[in-house]
């Protein structure tokens, strides 16, 4: 097992280094860069600012430079916001799109189980029906339109009512964590009942169901002991790359809902072409994702042990 | 989705029931699970960065609520250079010289001044203080200034020094800082010599990139300053107390600001939400959290339902279709320029295709607000009164085709921003520009950066761009195809043009002056330089209980410096 998980975290660590790469070579590639600005600025302001940065090295340089830093885990001064580490931009506001983050899957995991049992259950009937509906509607409509429109819903249910009883925007209680979350997690959710639903019908018609039930094992003991557990495995595995989606994945309900989250500083970083902060989320959101790939196979190996045999 | 599975069982009506209790059993337990664990979160989450809302306005605490557009990048007046760094400072600094409500000059931290032709006399009041308590000084001035021109500052803003004398050789490395034309007679008396005369000076002084830094308090910060709250020291009608990044900011008066009389009569100002979702600041003004917010044209309908009074203004900026005047460009030739110009009319763009009812159309680079000698200089110079003319364009394209030697033109490139407004413009002109000459334009998306450096490298033969004014003068705009402008990036090279420039930058005479504008506003309509699109403006809407906010052309575009709270209008 030891030698499995160290295997996987070197496999990651070429994967990160792989990205990087790839990353900052495609960066530098595009017209213009950092200082370009507005206001046209002479020569040799614009080469104090590139020495500064260290952008009149050549490619390969700042490279091997941008190696060496990365390895120290140090990804320098954003170039925008002209005084903060990328560290320090990284330290603040990934905390806030994990929160969200980690609220969308539990959300989404746990709307995703009970509907997707609940469909099984009634299969072909009308709660299967309604569900299914839904979920349809949950995968195919966008995430910036279910956001646009429940911010909308929430400003007409709070005029109606006559006070705010969930903010419209803004961070900072749990009230207004809920909606964006649950947006936030919509897809996910849609997706995980789909799963849940067709590996649910596929263990209840499984053979040890059948053996179980005649042996006169009680439906409840059933249902938990041999249909839940079972079903809920390919659940497990697709939870831990929708964790990294979901928490990597939040610029337009930031956006939307004015979170200060790092997914805003993502995308505004790539356009205002800040070399520093592309540089430092995108290896960032890179490790994790490759990080929760691993600890999902890890968990996979302990709840199933046939995993654990086959590597 | 498919079922799978060979042998399907259904399953019986008894079994159905019992596991639906289980099942819902493991839903009340997970939904007792999930409130433990959010009220967990609940209290995580108060350590990172809260915005806790409050109400737009607060009339107990006598405080409002705003939306930002952006994050400032920093808070260092000398280096900023964006909208949202600019509304901030705005209220929490002052320079030498500010705007009344009214947007006219009148003293800030000078009492009175003096503009010659070889130089500027400021008088510092006695009660301007720094938040700290030390009386602000010339020196703080001086320390600002040569701070701005020296190249290791590498301020983006150092040009807009210049007139002073000396500023742009030690912005370029030719002469040390200490040679700046600006010193502290006393802690009083400011002198300023110039490099040529700039009869505009006091209107330059007002801009953030003059504003005062305190030495020993920059020095103190290492490297830091303008990074945070107590990073900067403040000498306006607010004082900004709390920064979080990226979420907010409160400003809360200033008790020992010299003019409170007049400005700054609110408690406290808070900026709780950064959006650039337009339509999530209209949701969140509806729903009483913001006291303001400007509206798009497909916004206007929900805010007439509210009855809410819509108000206008302009933001300042004008757009316009740049030409590559570059030697190798076909659009180096003139009669191919009129051709373009003849067969377009910003009146449709803007009332046809556009729909922003606050938006004016084009008709030159010097927008409707810009004052004269003593009225609007629109009124005192009236631009040419264009007349589309597709039978003329023709008869110019003919004539361009023929001076070019070409059988035909061959596509050309049409660069444009990714904003909706911008593609929609850059589509319009596109189809126009077909059905009326024949001509075939690519349009080439850039986001801003890119789009900046490929007009830099003149990678483009129109390319649609603008400009909005730094300080409250012609000039402003005056300048800006001159041969030595860097911001010329179409490199349009007139001599006639120059030597009109240099007039509009040195003459005394108002009159003189105003007419060197005049003929600068011909030259750029008879040469073709550009087509101009639109003025930009905004429909906004605000707190009937918030009285004397305003949206500014010039300067902060948002300015709550003489708003206060009238709780009795409702």
């Amino acid at each position: 097992m030891l030698s499995y998980i160290l295997k996987r975290l070197a496999q990651g660590i070429l994967t990160v280094w792989f990205i990087a790469t790839a990353t900052f070579f495609a960066m530098h590639n595009v017209p213009g860069d950092p200082l370009t600005n507005d206001r046209a600025m002479t020569d040799i302001t614009r080469a104090n600012l590139e020495a500064k940065y260290g952008l009149d090295q050549p490619i390969t340089t700042q490279y091997l430079i941008f190696l060496r830093n990365l390895s120290r885990g140090d990804f320098g001064i954003s170039f925008v916001q002209e005084n903060r580490e990328v560290n320090d931009i990284i330290r603040e506001h990934f905390p806030v799109s994990a929160i969200l983050g980690v609220l969308a899957v539990i959300f989404a995991a746990t709307g995703g189980v009970l509907f997707g049992a609940l469909t099984a259950l009634y299969r072909n009937r009308f709660p299967d029906y309604l569900i299914m509906f839904l979920v349809i509607m949950g995968i195919s409509v966008p995430s910036f339109v279910v956001a646009a429109l429940s911010q909308l819903s929430l400003v007409t249910f709070n005029n109606l009512i006559g006070f705010t009883v969930l903010p419209v925007a803004g961070w900072g209680t749990i009230l207004h964590m809920l909606v964006p979350a649950l947006v936030l997690g919509l897809s996910t959710m849609a997706y995980l009942t789909r799963l849940m639903r067709s590996s649910m019908l596929e263990v209840t018609s499984s053979d040890y169901v059948r053996t179980a039930k005649s042996k006169g094992v009680p439906a409840t003991r059933i249902f938990t002991r041999h249909q839940l557990r079972n079903a809920i495995l390919p659940v497990v595995t697709v939870l831990g790359p929708a964790i990294a989606a979901i928490t990597t994945g939040g610029f337009v309900v930031e956006l939307v809902f004015a979170i200060p989250g790092l997914g805003r500083y993502f995308v505004e970083a790539v356009q205002q072409l800040d070399y520093t902060v592309i540089m430092g989320t995108t290896v960032f959101y890179g490790a994790f994702l490759v990080f929760m790939v691993i600890i999902v196979d890890v968990v996979y190996g302990l709840i199933d042990p046939r995993v654990r045999m086959e590597t | 989705m498919s079922d799978t599975g060979s042998v399907v069982i259904e399953a019986d009506q008894g079994f159905t029931h019992s596991a639906g209790i289980q099942l819902a059993k493991f839903a009340g337990i997970a939904i007792a699970g999930l409130a433990a664990f959010i009220y967990l979160l609940w209290i995580i989450a108060g350590e990172a960065g809260s915005t806790t809302s409050g109400n737009a306005i607060d009339v107990e605490n006598n405080s409002i609520t705003i939306a930002l557009r952006e994050e400032p990048p920093q808070l260092d007046a000398n280096r900023a250079t964006d909208a949202s760094s600019l509304v901030v400072l705005a209220h929490v600094m002052e320079g030498l010289l500010g705007y009344d409500i009214d947007a006219q000059l009148v003293p800030g931290v000078a009492e009175r001044y003096e503009i010659r032709a070889d130089g500027a006399t400021f008088w510092l009041r006695e009660d301007s203080f720094w938040s700290d308590g030390v009386p602000v000084t010339a020196k703080d001035f001086v320390f600002s200034w040569k701070r701005v021109v020296d190249p290791e500052t590498a301020s983006q803003y150092a040009f807009i020094l210049y007139p002073i004398k000396n500023a742009e050789a030690i912005n370029s490395g030719e002469l040390p800082v200490e040679t700046l034309g600006v010193r502290a007679v006393s802690d009083r008396v400011l002198e300023v010599d110039f490099e040529r005369p700039t009869p505009y000076f006091d209107k330059l002084v007002a801009y953030l990139t003059y504003f005062p830094v305190r030495e020993d308090f920059f020095n103190s910060t290492e490297g830091r300053y303008g990074a945070d709250a107590d990073m900067l020291l403040y000498n306006g009608a607010y004082l900004l107390t709390e920064w979080v990044h990226g979420s907010t900011m409160r400003w809360v008066k200033n008790p020992s600001y010299w003019n409170r009389e007049n400005k700054g009569f609110l408690d406290e100002i808070r900026t709780a939400y950064i959006t650039q979702d337009i339509n999530a600041k209209l949701n969140l003004f509806k729903d009483g959290q913001i006291v303001d917010t400007h509206l798009l044209s497909p916004m206007l309908p929900t805010a007439m339902e509210q009855r809410w009074p819509i108000d206008r203004s302009m933001d300042g900026s004008v757009f316009y279709l740049e030409f590559n005047h570059r030697d190798d460009r076909i659009t180096r030739n003139k009669n191919f320029r009129r051709a373009l110009q003849l067969a377009q009319d910003s009146n449709e763009l803007v009332y046809k295709v556009l729909k922003e009812p606050s938006y004016l159309p084009g008709v030159s680079l010097f927008p409707a607000w810009l004052s004269g000698v003593s009225e609007s200089f629109q009124k005192e110079y009236p631009p040419v009164r264009h007349q589309m003319n597709v039978e003329k364009a023709r008869e110019h394209l003919e004539l361009a085709r023929q001076e070019l030697g070409l059988d035909e033109f061959p596509p050309l490139m049409m660069l444009a921003g990714d904003t909706p407004i911008s593609l929609l413009s850059a589509e319009y002109y596109q189809q126009l520009f077909r059905k009326n000459l024949g001509l075939e334009f690519r349009i080439d998306v850039q986001i801003f950066k890119q789009r900046l450096e490929k007009m830099r490298q003149g990678e483009f033969d129109i390319v649609l761009s603008g400009w909005g004014p730094d300080y409250n003068d012609v000039l402003t705009y005056g300048d800006l195809f001159s041969s030595w402008n860097l911001q010329n990036r179409g490199r349009y090279d007139s001599p006639e043009m120059d030597s009109w420039i240099r007039i509009a930058q040195s003459e005394l005479d108002p009159q003189k002056r105003m007419d060197a504008f005049g003929e600068i506003q011909r030259l750029l309509y008879e040469d073709v330089v550009i087509l101009p699109m639109y003025e930009r403006g905004f429909s906004f809407v605000v707190d009937s209980r918030l009285q004397n906010f305003r949206r500014r052309s010039v300067g902060p575009e948002v300015d709550y410096n003489y708003a206060y709270i009238d709780s009795s209008s409702d």
